[in-house]
């Protein structure tokens, strides 16, 4: 592992971290919303318009795809733009499918961000919120279990199947454990104290470095 | 689809996985830089259009102020990181960068890093005692003073402590001493071999 790197990690809760690399490819994911008033030239600059220019503007009413960090900018509660709906993950359908069982559910195919989008999600005034905080965080527990025991038990094998069904929040956690297995096992066999090369050279590939002396 | 070029910076930052440095897109940088000056300019003039009525501007306005944030959100934590794996590189790695790692970073990353080098060797000089202490070694708990490695690659004459030198060619064996091998065994020019 890069010991020495210690990136930012994603934010808990309703606040993103502004830094984190993590949340800024979350709120790239896109939500569904309705137009409040006719919005000029937004058509061109979504990319979804032919092109035209100054022209086009979407009338009132209109459905858009408008990733969360446009929603959130856009989103004020005295002047209404624009109004976000909750993509369907989020609706009491799936809240249905998630507590009769949410092991089974794929995560990473529902929108990898599951936890970090959904805590976004909260921050517009939804009257559904406590309902899907609630649902969010009994999800996270009914999987955790699953997550923590297979991470400390899949030792130098292929994880591929293991995490195919996690979303990014679990992958991470998922790669904790891993780290803790691998670690203990090292201090086991004893290589605890063996030098080892940074991994941070072993990613650059097999250039032989002497070619570049000079 | 506006702010997708600095996005696409930070997807790429983020798959780059093991803290490893992607070559800098000076480039993409550039023409996010680009885009989000004309966003400003767009949005100087529309602004004192609204001011004298044209109220339906506003919501353009906020748009593009969306958009301006977005990007620099991006381009800042896009940095940011980038100068984290490099400060990474000074403890795994060691004090000298080699080429190819020098070629992924712009100039101004390589001074920062030779400043970070800087205070770094100052820090360490001040603390523990007259020599100083140097914090980048006996990364993991040394077991003894001497330890057995084996070469990976040709490397060249080596001179220990004493004054003896040490040939070190592919796949030869010795027994050095701990602080002096530490380096090259993290530089993958040594292997440590345990007995």
């Amino acid at each position: 592992m890069a010991e020495a790197y210690f990136p930012v990690g994603p934010g808990l809760g309703p606040e993103e971290n502004f830094l984190s690399l993590d949340d800024i490819l979350m709120s790239q994911e896109k939500l569904p919303g309705r137009a409040e008033s006719n919005l000029p030239r937004l058509a061109f600059a979504l990319g979804q318009g032919s092109g035209a220019g100054s022209g086009d503007s979407i009338p009132e009413g209109s459905k858009l795809e408008i990733p969360m960090w446009l929603a959130k900018g856009l989103h004020d509660s005295k002047r209404r733009l624009i109004s976000v709906e909750l993509p369907k993950i989020y609706k009491e359908a799936w809240r249905t499918v998630f507590s009769a069982d949410a092991n089974v559910v794929d995560l990473h195919k529902m929108g990898p961000y599951y936890y970090g989008f959904g805590s976004q999600l909260l921050n517009f005034d939804n009257p559904e919120n406590p309902e899907i905080a609630q649902c969010i965080l009994q999800t996270f527990i009914n999987r955790f279990r699953r997550i923590m025991d297979s991470s400390q038990n899949a030792y130098n094998e292929d994880t591929s199947s293991l995490v195919a069904r996690l979303d990014e929040l679990e992958r991470a956690l998922f790669q904790a454990g891993q780290k803790g297995l691998n670690d203990f096992q090292c201090w086991e066999k004893g290589q605890a104290s063996q030098i080892t090369v940074s991994s941070l050279v072993q990613n650059y590939g097999k250039r032989k470095f002497t070619e570049m002396d000079g | 689809m506006v702010g997708e070029r600095a996005v696409g910076l930070v997807r790429e930052l983020q798959s780059a996985a093991g803290g490893r440095l992607p070559p800098f897109r000076a480039e993409e940088l550039g023409q996010t830089l680009e885009e989000m000056r004309t966003l400003y300019e767009r949005n100087q003039a529309d602004v004192s259009e609204a001011k004298s009525g044209r109220t339906d501007l506003i919501f353009l306005i906020r748009f593009r102020h969306c958009c301006l944030l977005r990007n620099q959100r991006c381009i800042v934590a896009y940095l940011y990181d980038r100068l984290l794996r490099i400060r990474a590189l000074r403890w795994e790695y060691g004090s000298i960068l080699p080429n190819t790692i020098q070629f992924h970073m712009a100039a101004e990353e390589v001074e920062w890093f030779n400043r970070y080098k800087k205070s770094l060797a100052t820090y360490m000089r001040s603390v523990g005692g007259e020599e100083g202490l140097d914090l980048t070694q006996d990364i993991k708990p040394p077991k003894s003073l001497y330890i057995e490695v084996r070469c990976l690659r040709d490397y060249g004459e080596f001179e220990i402590d004493d004054g003896t030198t040490v040939l070190l060619k592919k796949n030869s064996q010795h027994f050095l001493p701990r602080w002096k091998c530490e380096q090259l065994i993290r530089q993958g020019v040594l292997e440590h071999i345990l007995s």
